[in-house]
């Protein structure tokens, strides 16, 4: 699943991003904006992609680099929100 | 205003190169044109008849026939600078500013260019000492570039005269090109041409049989951080400043045509055109852009203004496709790759001038590096105020109130809104601390550049480089000032006053004047102390306070609303220009070499889906369309070199 998950935010930030580039290695850990990946635009393209994908709902509040900044924190964010409810 | 070429050095059949090199630039000069040649000089002029409309032809030479010059500008001070030399005794044949040059040089030498306040370059033959001196005004407002082969020097005011001289080959520099995809022009004396070389701002050569020498006889500077301010009084800083700029727009009113305004309606053009609408005998006429987008769009503040002032307003409108059908002819004019479409709409603006029958017009360029009005001097202040509380959740917010006109940064979160400026890990001490982000952000443009372009450029750092151009006063600068030169110093020159300023003015035959740029205007303001200019993020404060009196107070509060057009969104949809699917089709780009096919393909494709791009992919499809233009313009079906016909 975690996987599953990263592959495909990967190839859409190879794709959308690098333009199909993959000769730019991207690690897990990575900072899309460091890198100069991604700009404030780009947020908001990622935004779009992870909600049309995973058919989540991503508020305000969690559009921040912690959830979104590398491949690493995105797989983990899109895991939290689709992650079935626990039981009490 | 003029163009002109010219050589140093033993040239066969040297007056039919120089009449092929001024009919390469006869649209700088529709008015006629003139020649001289001598055992190893040869000058050409094409003419804009401005000053001494009967008797200021040129080359012109002195009564001895041993100085000869081609001038391409205006001396704005040549009235009094007349005056001092007939009280030398100095007698005068014409009416023209260009004699005046002569008679200055026959009495000072080569060093009368620091009493010239002007808009200049020039060439002067001097006989007596076999001797080329070419000279340039200190903000760089006219070009002049050069070129060497073997032994002879040739020289003129748009590269495209000196691809008329056998040997000279139209061939990209990579350097450059890294530089124009970094800082949005390449670092002066580089062109975009390999071996083609421009003289810098406020330089002198000197050339003579087996030496050539280059100094500046001018520097933009500014004092000490910690030197006491000379500029304590903020009510008597502006009158100084009124003073000045209202003796600035004077001269600068001087020709024997009528002279017209730019009128943007931002505070800047605004100034200049209420300045001069009160020095214009029958009227002021008053020219704008208009855009359909709302964005870009600025005409409700040019009618007030146009209203207030009571000038004849014309305005040309920039609508949907206007942009591209103008893009090929604004490359072939600007004669480099550009990163921005923002030349086009002034292209447009100047064969609208030209058709109401001027020939001269006041900009109110040059006023937002002189007093601090960019974005960029208030980002680097914001970045620095939170770089002091990285943690602060509160203060990235600022950055919002800088660019209200980007829906992509108001739908930020500050920690997002931090990340993008830098302003967390920051190093404060960088030179290059207020363009960073601007630089890096330019850079990852870079992403499109071919695998070969990369070897080639093996790791070349444009930023670093322009680092290496910065004087040794500069680290001792307050930041506000350090940012002021890198605008005015680099971006000014090599960008604004040539792709968007001269080359597009120039391609219509029109001379564009700059009360803003007048030298003792930018001393006296380089001398203000930073928060004169920006008091807190309101920029230009110093000038709204001096010329309060003179506008509406719409238009003397506004903030300032950067001069932009529609970048990529002008060349995809509905009417489409078959141009711009052929220069970024895989054959094209492929056969040029520079960028990677595929993801130039891919760029196409997401710029023709999402019309909001951003910054990035905007400045990457203008940068690689406008690149693939040139080589079509330059070396030839779209290949990276070719021999110039």
């Amino acid at each position: 699943m975690t996987d599953t998950i990263r592959d495909a935010v990967k190839a859409f930030v190879i794709e959308n991003f690098l333009f199909g580039d993959t000769t730019h290695a991207i690690d897990d850990m990575d900072s899309f904006i460091e890198t100069g990946i991604i700009d404030s635009t780009g947020v908001l393209e990622l935004v779009a992609f992870i909600e049309d994908r995973y058919g989540i709902t991503v508020a305000d509040a969690d559009i921040v680099p912690a959830n979104l900044d590398s491949l690493a924190r995105i797989t983990a964010f899109i895991l939290s929100k689709t992650a079935s409810p626990v039981a009490a | 205003m003029c163009g002109f070429g010219g050589y140093f050095g033993a040239v066969r059949d040297g007056r039919a190169l120089l009449e092929r090199m001024t009919a390469a630039i006869a649209h700088r000069g529709p008015d006629e044109q003139g020649f001289f040649t001598a055992e190893v000089a040869g000058l050409g002029h094409a003419r804009l008849s401005i000053v001494g409309l009967e008797d200021g032809q040129q080359p012109m030479s002195d009564t001895t026939g041993e100085l000869t010059i081609a001038f391409n500008g205006e001396i704005f001070n040549y009235v009094e600078l007349r005056e001092q030399l007939r009280a030398k005794g100095r007698q005068f044949r014409t009416a023209s500013d260009t004699e005046v040059i002569l008679h200055l040089y026959d009495e000072i030498g080569e060093d009368c260019v620091s009493a010239l306040n002007g808009d200049f370059a020039f060439a002067l033959w001097d006989g007596r000492r076999r001797r080329m001196i070419l000279a340039r005004d200190r903000m760089g407002v006219r070009p002049l570039f050069y070129t060497r082969q073997g032994e002879r020097l040739y020289f003129a005011s748009e590269i495209k005269a000196l691809l008329q001289v056998p040997g000279v080959v139209a061939e990209i520099d990579p350097i450059a090109l890294d530089q124009i995809f970094t800082l949005w022009a390449p670092i002066a004396p580089r062109t975009a041409f390999h071996g083609i070389c421009e003289l810098e701002p406020a330089n002198l050569m000197v050339v003579q049989e087996g030496s050539v020498s280059i100094r500046p006889y001018w520097s933009l500077s500014y004092p000490d951080r910690d030197a006491p301010a000379r500029h304590r009084d903020k009510r008597a800083a502006a009158e100084e400043l009124y003073a000045l700029l209202t003796d600035a727009t004077r001269i600068r009113m001087r020709a024997d045509v009528p002279v017209g305004s730019y009128l943007s309606g931002g505070l800047d053009s605004s100034i200049t055109s209420a300045l001069a609408a009160g020095m214009a005998p029958g009227g002021l006429k008053t020219f704008s852009v208009t855009f359909d987008s709302a964005e870009h769009d600025e005409s409700a503040f040019q009618h007030e203004m146009a209203r207030a002032l009571g000038t004849q307003h014309s305005a040309i409108a920039c609508g949907a496709g206007d942009i591209a059908a103008v893009f090929p002819d604004v490359i072939r004019f600007a004669e480099r790759p550009i990163l921005r479409t923002a030349p086009a709409p002034l292209y447009k603006l100047s064969r609208l001038v030209r058709e109401t029958g001027l020939k001269v017009v006041l900009t109110g360029e040059g006023a937002d590096e002189v007093f601090a009005g960019y974005d960029i001097f208030k980002e680097a202040r914001v970045r620095r105020f939170c770089g002091r509380q990285p943690c602060s959740r509160i203060r990235p917010h600022l950055f919002r109130k800088l660019y209200p006109y980007l829906p992509g940064l108001r739908q930020q979160s500050a920690e997002y809104l931090a990340s993008f400026f830098g302003a967390s890990g920051a190093a404060l001490d960088d030179p290059l601390f207020s363009h960073r982000p601007r630089l890096d952000g330019t850079a990852a443009t870079k992403l499109f550049f071919s695998g070969d372009l990369r070897a080639r450029l093996s790791g070349y750092d444009a930023a670093e480089e322009l680092v290496t151009r910065l004087p040794e006063s500069f680290a001792r600068w307050h930041p506000l000032h350090q940012a002021q030169y890198l605008e005015a110093r680099f971006l000014l020159p090599g960008y604004i006053l040539s792709s968007q300023g001269d080359r597009m003015a120039m391609a219509h035959g029109i001379e564009g004047r700059f009360p803003f740029l007048d030298h003792r205007l930018v001393e006296f303001a380089a001398a203000l102390p930073p928060e004169m200019k920006l008091k807190g993020l309101v920029e230009k404060h110093i000038l709204r306070e001096a010329t309060k009196d003179l506008l509406p107070p719409t238009i003397s509060r506004r903030t300032k609303q950067p001069y932009r057009a529609p970048d990529s969104q002008s060349f995809v949809g509905p009417g489409a220009r078959d141009y711009v699917q052929a220069a970024l089709g895989h054959a094209e780009v492929s056969a040029g070499g520079l960028f990677n096919p595929k993801a130039v393909a891919k760029l196409h494709e997401k710029c023709s889906h999402h019309p909001a791009s951003g910054f990035r992919d905007n400045a990457a499809f203008v940068g690689i369309l406008s690149t693939q233009l040139w080589l079509t313009a330059f070396a030839g079906a779209g290949s990276s070199t070719a021999k110039a016909a």
